[in-house]
């Protein structure tokens, strides 16, 4: 395996209480894939970030090749050979690629040298690893496979060695992340050394050869991959046996609680984003709407549950229409026993700055339970709240700490028991399971199939296509806004990565 | 990763930080004094000696707190919603009219008791009635509100001089303003409760209407945090995505936070016509609703912080008069660069100190900043 490229030697770092990185101990030989893998919280974004100059270290020590390296700055990390592709695109959105690739390394003040230099350079690393890129494509046009290959080819454009990638798959198509892994194992023939944060234990078997655990801030384990199992690593993640398959009896469908029809959404640019939509939820069942992230389901849950005006179609709950192209009104949906998940809790279904117990009643606030005249009821919210809390397990258990304040699972359990105690005919769930920690997964995807089995109409959206197939009692696949294909819960991943990348609809075309 | 510095405790968050940034604006204001060739202590006590010393001066400060506190308010409750209330400057003017329709018409015929309340619907009518307008464009075809308020404040000014130059003023007189009202509509002065701590007032302008922003003061603390509308008014205020997701209309909770802001700001008219002047001048509100943003910012939009900030400012006023008696070297410019300054600390470089603070706290008291302890504990 020969020298190390990256060692890093008891480093530590704390956030006030928090001590986010304890005693960390790891070494990356040079020319491997390493993957790191933990908890929401388990710290590996933050030792990342420490590597890549964003933080620093209240202790420890660094060497890159060897060397004792200073981190001060991610421009000490690029002098020092190591390159980051973001969870989150860090790209001018309507700059084109060879703009983005030379933002920050422009050379001078003239651009015409430096672009000539990136054109001829980008064109070598294309065809030393594969990297098909169109240099003169403007971002924002680009499909997300595309943009993070744009990511990756700016660190090797500065020199990169070394490259961490963090949760790089989220947001990507089953093909997209295979294309992905066959880069990442090219860059790795040609002696670079890759770092691979995600929570996706599959991922971290197919690709890593080495794999390290953390768990609460500590390095926990680091094991060669051939020699570990997912089991082992989830446990070692989480500290104790996780159920890692969803058990659950057969379906038992009742009548049709929700039905679409023909429904057509288009998003703030007047673009189509669901195109003539129609399915039903029937009581107890769940259907999970499969999907790439940006395929419609999104304007899809929000048109149905009153939040954006459709264009056209109909939306019948309990057989009686939803006004979904006029008035419907979050507020009144509710009151017909329509809960809502959304997908983004952080700026839809929470409000980070609230209280915790004033997030247990958001859009249910004028329920007479919760007020007193035209005053709020601070007890009853307060004692309700906590009997939330306790039925839920939040922690920390206290319905006075900001919202913020709570992690991710936490904040999810927050919406769910909010949503689910009402108990709904129908409830939507989106993303249940994003940014939230294994153990609560478990906890979130057991409440969800005991919604089913009390004979309610659950709705599932989800980019986490084992999330879908392990709870779905039926698949509905949706790609650019139509569904094209229903599936049962026994299809392949293959079958349905292939219907979610709008291969069967390209090959209908031809 | 979430963020690194979690919340302070209230009292740091409500007291240390303004008070730091207060001093550093004090520093600061220190320097440009010797820059004049004045002793910059010497000008801070007769500052403080101005406001606080006698019990003329204290009676000054509250008159000039009152004005601000309504104002104050007015402001913090659009914040809450999320919106920036430029126009309580102009709210408050045109409010003027209001209390001056109410006064000229009672005040021979009722007494001040049955004018007052009159004159504070007035007011408040008229206050949320001009905040109404803009509310409705930034609701309905979203007409930012900022831009609106600050035309619609140029617009009460000029149908303000347009009335006191000509409809308002009486016959004969050549003042831009109305008739002194008869003591029907003129309200009581307060000057008797500084006398009872054994101060002595010779004459100022302090009165009931200051009793009026306490109570309004209180009433706002209650709107926001105990009641259904100042729920929804923060649910829209820090989230507008999660206010729809709630079924909170987005025109309603607009257009009834401004109206509640114009109708605070609209009081404000009450204290120099019916507490002070005894009729309605031109420019009479002079920039207390700018001010008021000032206030705003520096009580954090939480109404005791605004009462605080409110006196602060009528001290500056009060004190800042005194010293560019006392001190012919300062004139009432630099009171105004002082003024701004405090501005420019306590309100725009708000978070200036605020991480280093917060990072102290954090390594002090761990547990003080709030944070989760559970924290990468598992959910």
């Amino acid at each position: 395996m020969g020298q190390a490229a990256i060692e890093l030697i008891g480093i530590n770092k704390s956030f006030g209480a928090v001590h986010a990185n304890r005693d960390i101990n790891l070494e990356i030989p040079r020319g491997t894939i390493h993957g790191i893998v933990g908890e929401n919280g388990a710290g590996k974004s933050t030792l990342m970030s420490i590597l890549y100059g964003f933080y620093q270290a209240d202790s420890g020590e660094i060497r890159v090749n060897g060397q004792p390296t200073t981190i001060r700055t991610s421009n000490d990390a690029i002098a020092a050979g190591i390159g980051m592709v973001h969870q989150h695109f860090m790209l001018v959105e309507n700059f084109s690629v060879l703009e983005n690739i030379i933002l920050g390394a422009e050379g001078e003040a003239l651009l015409k040298k430096s672009i000539a230099k990136a054109r001829s350079e980008l064109d070598r690393l294309e065809r030393e690893y594969g990297l098909e890129v169109d240099p003169d494509a403007i971002i924002e046009e680009l499909p997300v496979g595309i943009q993070q290959r744009v990511e990756i080819l700016k660190a090797l454009y500065r020199g990169a060695e070394i490259l961490i990638l963090d949760e790089p798959t989220g947001v990507l198509t089953p093909a997209e992340a295979d294309h992905l892994f066959r880069i990442l194992k090219q860059l790795k023939e040609q002696g670079k050394t890759i770092v691979l944060i995600t929570h996706k234990l599959r991922e971290i078997m197919a690709i890593t050869d080495n794999v390290s655990v953390m768990r609460q801030g500590t390095m926990v384990a680091t094991r060669q991959t051939k020699q570990t199992t997912v089991e082992e690593l989830a446990e070692l993640m989480v500290g104790r046996r996780v159920l890692l398959r969803v058990e659950k009896g057969a379906a038992n469908p009742g009548g049709v609680k929700l039905a679409v029809n023909n429904l057509v959404v288009r998003d703030q640019r007047g673009v189509t984003m669901v195109d003539d939509v129609s399915f039903e939820v029937r009581a107890g069942e769940i259907v999970g709407i499969a999907g790439v992230a940006g395929n419609g389901q999104s304007e899809l849950i929000e048109a149905i549950s009153g939040i954006r005006r459709a264009v056209s179609g109909t939306v019948l709950l309990d057989g009686k229409p939803i006004d979904v192209t006029g008035t419907a009104d979050p507020g009144e949906l509710r009151d017909r026993g329509l809960a809502h998940v959304p997908e983004d809790r952080h700026h839809v279904g929470l409000v980070l700055a609230f209280e915790e117990n004033e997030n247990s009643i958001l859009g249910y606030h004028d329920d007479v339970r919760y007020l007193k005249g035209f005053l709020l009821d601070v007890d009853a919210i307060r004692n309700d709240a906590k009997s939330k809390i306790d039925g839920y397990d939040i922690r920390p258990p206290d319905c006075r700490l900001r919202t913020a304040n709570f992690s991710g699972g936490n904040q999810q359990k927050i919406v769910l028991a909010r949503e689910m105690e009402q108990d709904p005919g129908v409830l939507i769930v989106g993303q249940p399971t994003r940014g939230v920690d294994v153990g609560a997964i478990e906890f979130i995807h057991k409440r969800l199939i005991a919604m089913r089995d009390q004979g309610k109409a659950v709705l599932l959206i989800s980019v986490e296509l084992d999330e879908i197939r392990s709870l779905s009692d039926r698949i509905v696949v949706m790609f650019a806004g139509r569904i094209v294909g229903e599936r049962g819960p026994e299809a392949s991943e293959g079958e349905l990565g292939l219907l979610m990348a709008g291969v069967e609809q390209l090959e209908a075309a031809e | 990763m979430s963020t690194p510095y979690a919340k302070l405790p209230a009292w740091a968050d409500y007291g240390l930080i303004p008070l730091i940034n207060l001093l550093v604006a004090f520093l600061v204001a220190g320097f440009v004094v010797l820059l004049v060739g004045e002793n910059p202590l010497r000008a801070a006590a007769i500052l403080v000696e101005g406001a606080f010393g006698r019990g003329q001066g204290i009676a000054f400060t509250l008159y000039y707190a009152t004005t601000f506190i309504f104002t104050g308010l007015s402001v913090a409750v659009a914040v809450h919603c999320g919106l920036f209330n430029i126009g309580t400057e102009g709210q408050a003017y045109i409010a003027g009219l209001g209390v001056a329709l109410v006064c000229l018409t009672f005040d021979a015929t009722l007494p001040w008791w049955l004018t007052f309340p009159l004159a504070i619907l007035a007011a408040a009518a008229f206050g949320a009635f001009w905040a109404l307008i803009p509310a409705y464009l930034q609701a309905k075809r979203g007409s930012h509100i900022v831009i609106t308020t600050i035309m619609f404040n140029f617009i009460a000014a000029s149908i303000m001089v347009y009335l006191l130059v000509g409809v308002l003023k009486p016959a004969g007189s050549m003042a831009p303003q109305t008739r002194i009202f008869l003591e029907g509509a003129q309200l009581p002065k307060l000057n008797w409760i500084i006398e009872l701590f054994g101060a002595r007032v010779r004459s100022a302008p302090l009165n009931i209407s200051f009793l009026l922003a306490l109570v309004m003061a209180f009433l706002t603390w209650v709107l926001i945090w105990r009641t259904r509308l100042g729920y929804e008014i923060r649910t829209y205020g820090f989230s507008p995505k999660a206010a729809r997701y709630a079924g909170i209309s987005e025109t309603r909770i607009i257009v009834i936070t401004m109206m509640i802001s114009g109708a605070l700001g609209g009081m404000m008219a009450l204290n120099p016509t019916m507490g002070d002047q005894h009729n309605v001048a031109i420019d009479f509100v002079a920039g207390a609703g700018f001010v008021g943003i000032a206030v705003a910012l520096m009580g954090r939009s939480h109404p005791l912080g605004v009462v605080l900030a409110a006196i602060l400012f009528g001290m500056l006023y009060q004190g800042g008069a005194e010293l560019a008696f006392e001190m012919p070297a300062i004139s009432r410019d630099m009171i105004v660069i002082i003024q701004g300054l405090v501005i420019l600390f306590a309100g725009a470089l708000e978070h200036m100190f605020r991480p280093s603070i917060q990072a102290l706290f954090a390594s002090f008291s761990p547990r003080s900043v709030g944070m989760a302890p559970a924290k990468g504990k598992g959910a």
